[in-house]
């Protein structure tokens, strides 16, 4: 059994990523929309990513908030699907989160950088 | 005349209506017996499974108590969804003329109908589901007005009566067998809108633990099958937001 703390601390950081997800996710599709009018071809993307230092910072804490909110959810599905609880799931589901991190920053910075 | 027909209290056989009654017979490890059972007007489930137990077959296990909707004591699985029996209609719950009837969900089965329901009550207690006071015989009566907004928090979940059936209907509970479950957090929620109780930092702190309220999906379930239609998700939703507070305001759960 983990502490109360930590427990809540986890619980209102996955409603908390939610939250910021569910607007980034819309502000995502809506960009994707206005933009390809003007032509779906890898140079109009990437000048579009470079335009501005908004971009990457956009993008970057979408990633964060992904990572944290997928972590934790792993987190419940282990425990409730798998009856893998306590430290070694801990581990793992932080492994997993920061291996998502990893990936999408990467990929932020390979379009913005 | 059958014997049954001559019980009093008992309304007189439909003519010619049967009842066909699949019963678990056994422990985990069992197997359903089927019984056929003569129909009667008002007819309960609980008054079937008494039947069964006086007429046909003296040795089925099932527990009751109260018979009017009070103790908790019967609840059972009925066609496949836990219902208090006392105050269920046969009328309302036999499809083309059958019932099936095992133990509740969620809990070792003792025997036939009869559930183990040590852990359900032990939950309790791990929630704190005990009022602890904050005078002495000596002083006077606590004073709560029935109108304030605690008193009325209080009232909402306070006509618990234990029967488990929210238990048994609780996903969260057969994916994590630690979870508190509901009628533990309900009961949690009903002493932490008390205001005359003294223990409301230590029992915030033992239902957000890990499998305490903050595991609770909201599918509802125990909303939709509680006898009593009391909203245990409404009060787990209040001890979640209490938690949610607790966190904010820097102290964690030792608010």
């Amino acid at each position: 059994m983990s502490a109360p703390r930590t427990e809540a601390f986890l619980w209102v950081a996955q409603r908390a990523t939610a939250a910021f997800l569910a607007v980034f996710v819309l502000v995502h599709l809506a960009t994707i929309v206005y933009a390809v009018r003007g032509g779906l071809t890898a140079a109009e993307i990437l000048a579009r990513t470079h335009a501005s230092p908004a971009i990457p910072l956009f993008y970057g804490l979408f990633v964060l908030a992904a990572s944290i909110h997928g972590a934790i959810g792993l987190r419940t599905i282990a425990g409730e699907w798998l009856a893998w609880r306590g430290r070694s799931a801990d581990a793992a589901v932080a492994l997993v989160g920061l291996g998502l991190l990893a990936l999408g920053l990467r990929a932020v910075v390979a379009v913005t950088a | 005349m059958t014997q049954a027909s001559l019980q009093p209290g008992l309304l007189p056989e439909r003519e010619g209506e049967v009842l066909r009654v699949e019963v678990w017979r056994g422990g985990a490890e069992g197997a359903f017996q089927g019984f056929e059972v003569p129909r009667r007007a008002s007819q309960t489930v609980l008054d079937v499974v008494t039947h069964i137990q006086r007429f046909l077959d003296p040795t089925l296990a099932y527990r009751f108590a109260c018979r009017v909707g009070m103790c908790g004591s019967c609840a059972m699985t009925v066609n496949g969804v836990p219902r208090w029996t006392c105050r269920t209609h046969v009328d309302k719950v036999a499809r083309d003329g059958r019932l099936t009837l095992a133990p509740l969900s969620n809990m070792p089965v003792v025997r036939d109908l009869v559930a183990d329901m040590r852990e359900f009550f032990d939950k309790w207690a791990r929630a704190r589901g005990q009022f602890v006071p904050t005078r002495t015989r000596d002083e006077e009566f606590a004073r709560v007005d029935p109108r304030s907004a605690e008193r009325r928090e209080a009232d909402a979940a306070i006509e618990c009566i234990g029967c488990g059936v929210c238990y048994a209907a609780c996903d969260v509970v057969k994916w994590n067998p630690e979870y508190l479950g509901p009628a533990a957090l309900n009961r949690a929620w009903t002493l932490q809108s008390d205001v005359r109780d003294g223990a409301h930092a230590e029992r915030l702190e033992a239902v957000t633990r890990d499998s305490g309220c903050l595991s609770c999906h909201t599918h509802m379930s125990c909303t939709e099958f509680c006898p009593k239609s009391l909203s245990p998700t409404r009060s787990i939703a209040g001890l979640k937001r209490q938690g949610l507070w607790a966190l904010l305001e820097g102290s964690g759960a030792k608010r």
